[in-house]
C-alpha cells in the first residue's frame, strides 16, 4: 500500500525542550491510525509537524515516497493533508454549504457565487460521508446540528479540499455515545473512499474501536506501534500503553 | 413530508427576520389606516415618505453589512456631511458636478477606510472609536465651513440633476436609484464573496481566519462601504435641497441605526437582512410622518420610535436566540 505520509526520525525542539525525539510514523492509503498518549506526550507537536505548522529540526518528511524539503502548512495542504481541529473552525449561524466552501467559494467572474453548484456538491459530500437524516440538507444552519454532525461538516469540508489524509484532533471530545457513533460512521466512510485518517484521542475505547493501527506516544517518542489484529480488547491496548509508558 | 419540513425550517432560518419586519410594517400601516383613513389615502403623505426613504436607505443598507461583520459605526452621520461639504465646495468652485459627485463618494470611502483601519489595526471598540470620529469629523466640518451653509443652485442646470434627483412622472428619481441600490446590495450580501465573507467573519472571526479569510480586510471594506453609502446619501440630500448645511446628517444617526435593528439584523454579527432593512427604513420613515398624519403632535414621534424599537427587538427575539 502507498504511504501517504511518512515521518522519519523527526525531532522537534523548543528551546531546551525536546518535544519530539526521533519520531517515526507512517500512514498508508485507506487506513485509520489511532494516535494515543498522555497529556504532554507530544501528540499536538506531532500533529502540528504533520500538518506543516512546525517544520522538523531533524529527520525527514516523505510524501508518497518523495522526501520534501522546507515542510510548511501550504505544502501539507497541497499534499492532501487536512486537519479538523477541536473547535472545527465552523461558523454556526451559516448553512452547511457556506461552511464547506468557506474561503474557497466557487465563483463566477466578479466574485459572484455559484450557489446552485455549491449546494449540489455540498449535498453530495454530506451524503457521501454518511449524513442520512432527511431533516438535514446543505442549506441547514450548522448551529442546528449536533456535535457529531458538526464534526461531519468539518470532515466533508476536508474532503472537498481534496484531502488524502484527514487529521482528527480529539473528534469525540464531549460527545455523547450516540454522537461518537456518528463520528465513527463518518470516519468509516472516509476510509471506504480510500482516504486515510489519523485519529487522535484521549479515550482509549474510542481510539480502539475506530483504528486499524495504533501509535503510542510518550514524552516525545513513539514508544510502540501495533496493528489491531495484534490485540483483541481495548483493555489489552490499555495494558500495553501502561507498560510502555514510562518504561523506556 | 420531512423534506418539506426541512425546506420550511431552512426557509424560515434564512428569511424569518425579514418576514418579521415586513409583518411590523404591515401592522403599522393597518394601525395608521384605521387611525387616520382620510390622511392615509391622500398621495402627498406617501410622497413625503418617498422623499425621505432613499437617503435613509443609502445609510441603512451598508450598515447591515457592517453590523453583520460584527462591527458598528456611528461616524457615518458625520461622513455624510463631510462628503456633502466636499461636493458642495467643489461645485461652488466651478468644478463639474459629475466630477464632484465622484470625489464626494471617494471621500466617503476614504473616511470609511481610515475609520476601519483605525479600529481593526488598533483593536479598538468600534462603538466608542466611531463615536469619537463622529464628533471629530463634525468638529472639522464646523471649523472648515465656519458653521455656514453653502447653496448650490447651479446643480439644477447640470445633467446629473434630473438624472439623480429629478422628477420622473411624479416620482422622485432618487427612489429608482435607491431601488437599484437595494437590488445590488441584496445580491452583494447574499450571493457575492464579499457578503458571504462578511457573514463568516461576523459569525466567528477565528474560524474565518483559519479557513483563509482575511478578517481585517473584510472588516475594513465593510467600513468603506458604509462611508460610500453615507456619501451618496449626503450628496443626494444636498442636491435635493440645493444646500449643504454643517449640521446635516446628525438627525439620521439614530434613525438609520434604528432601521437596521428594527429591520431584523441582530446586533451580534453573522446575520443580516437587506429586505428586512428596507422595511425597517419604511417603518422608521412612516413613523416620522404617520404620527403627524393621524393628528398627534410631533412630540409623540420619539416616544413611538422608542416603542417600536423595543417591540421589534422583542419580536425578533421570538425568531430565535443566537446559535453557537
Amino acid at each position: 500500500m502507498e504511504n501517504i505520509i511518512e515521518l522519519d526520525n523527526v525531532t522537534k525542539r523548543f528551546g531546551g525542550i525536546t518535544a519530539l525525539n526521533k519520531a517515526s510514523l507512517k500512514v498508508t492509503r485507506g487506513e485509520v491510525v489511532g494516535l494515543i498518549g498522555d497529556n504532554g506526550a507530544g501528540k499536538s507537536t506531532l500533529i502540528k509537524t504533520l500538518v506543516g505548522v512546525y517544520s522538523p529540526d531533524e529527520g525527514d518528511i516523505i510524501i508518497r515516497g518523495k522526501k520534501v524539503n522546507a515542510w510548511n502548512a501550504l505544502k501539507a495542504r497541497e499534499s492532501g493533508i487536512e486537519t479538523v481541529f477541536q473547535d472545527r473552525a465552523l461558523t454556526p449561524q451559516q448553512s452547511i454549504v457556506k461552511n464547506i466552501f468557506m474561503g474557497k467559494e466557487l465563483r463566477y467572474p466578479f466574485g459572484f457565487i455559484k450557489e446552485k453548484e455549491q449546494i449540489i456538491e455540498a449535498n453530495r459530500l454530506i451524503r457521501e460521508i454518511g449524513f442520512t437524516s432527511k431533516l438535514i440538507n446543505a442549506e441547514s444552519p450548522v448551529g442546528n446540528l449536533s456535535g457529531g454532525e458538526r464534526q461531519g461538516v468539518a470532515i466533508a469540508r476536508a474532503i472537498y479540499n481534496k484531502a488524502e489524509l484527514i487529521v482528527l484532533d480529539e473528534p469525540t471530545n464531549n460527545l455523547s455515545l450516540n454522537e461518537t457513533q456518528k463520528v465513527f460512521d463518518f470516519v468509516l466512510n472516509v476510509k471506504k473512499s480510500n482516504r486515510s485518517v489519523l485519529f487522535i484521542g484521549h479515550n482509549i475505547y474510542h481510539v480502539y474501536d475506530i483504528s486499524d493501527r495504533f501509535v503510542i506516544l510518550d514524552r516525545g517518542e513513539v514508544v510502540h506501534q501495533l496493528n489491531k489484529d495484534d490485540i483483541s480488547t481495548p483493555e489489552e491496548l490499555m495494558k500495553i500503553m501502561r507498560d510502555t509508558i514510562g518504561a523506556h | 413530508m420531512s423534506n418539506n419540513n426541512s425546506f420550511l425550517s431552512n426557509y424560515f432560518h434564512r428569511n424569518g427576520r425579514a418576514l418579521g419586519s415586513i409583518g411590523y410594517f404591515v401592522l403599522l400601516m393597518v394601525i395608521f389606516l384605521i387611525g387616520a383613513p382620510e390622511a392615509w389615502i391622500r398621495p402627498n403623505l406617501h410622497q413625503s415618505v418617498f422623499v425621505m426613504m432613499p437617503t435613509l436607505i443609502f445609510l441603512t443598507i451598508p450598515l447591515v453589512f457592517l453590523v453583520a461583520s460584527g462591527e458598528i459605526d456611528l461616524s457615518f452621520a458625520s461622513t455624510y456631511a463631510v462628503a456633502a461639504y466636499v461636493f458642495a465646495l467643489l461645485v461652488k468652485n466651478g468644478i463639474d458636478p459629475a466630477i464632484c459627485l465622484v470625489l464626494g463618494i471617494f471621500t466617503g470611502a476614504a473616511i470609511g477606510a481610515l475609520v476601519g483601519t483605525l479600529i481593526v489595526v488598533f483593536r479598538l471598540s468600534s462603538l466608542v472609536a466611531s463615536l469619537g470620529v463622529l464628533f471629530l469629523l463634525r468638529g472639522v466640518i464646523l471649523l472648515l465651513s465656519n458653521s455656514r451653509s453653502i447653496t448650490i443652485m447651479e446643480v439644477e442646470n447640470h445633467w446629473i440633476y434630473p438624472l439623480l434627483v429629478g422628477n420622473f412622472y411624479g416620482f422622485p428619481m432618487q427612489i429608482f436609484w435607491a431601488a437599484i441600490f437595494v437590488i445590488f446590495c441584496y445580491y452583494f450580501f447574499n450571493k457575492h464573496v464579499f457578503g458571504i465573507h462578511i457573514q463568516h467573519v461576523g459569525d466567528n472571526s477565528v474560524s474565518a481566519e483559519q479557513m483563509g479569510i482575511n478578517v481585517n480586510a473584510v472588516k475594513i471594506k465593510a467600513f468603506m462601504f458604509v462611508g460610500i453609502g453615507s456619501a451618496i446619501g449626503g450628496i443626494f440630500t444636498t442636491m435635493i435641497t440645493y444646500t449643504f448645511f454643517p449640521t446635516q446628517g446628525f438627525g439620521y444617526l439614530l434613525l438609520a441605526l434604528a432601521a437596521v435593528f428594527v429591520g431584523g439584523t441582530p446586533y451580534w454579527g453573522g446575520l443580516g437582512t437587506i429586505i428586512g432593512a428596507v422595511f425597517g427604513v419604511g417603518i422608521i420613515a412612516y413613523m416620522e410622518i404617520g404620527i403627524i398624519a393621524i393628528g398627534w403632535s410631533g412630540e409623540w414621534r420619539q416616544f413611538f420610535n422608542g416603542l417600536i424599537i423595543l417591540l421589534a427587538l422583542l419580536g425578533h427575539r421570538l425568531h430565535g436566540e443566537r446559535v453557537r
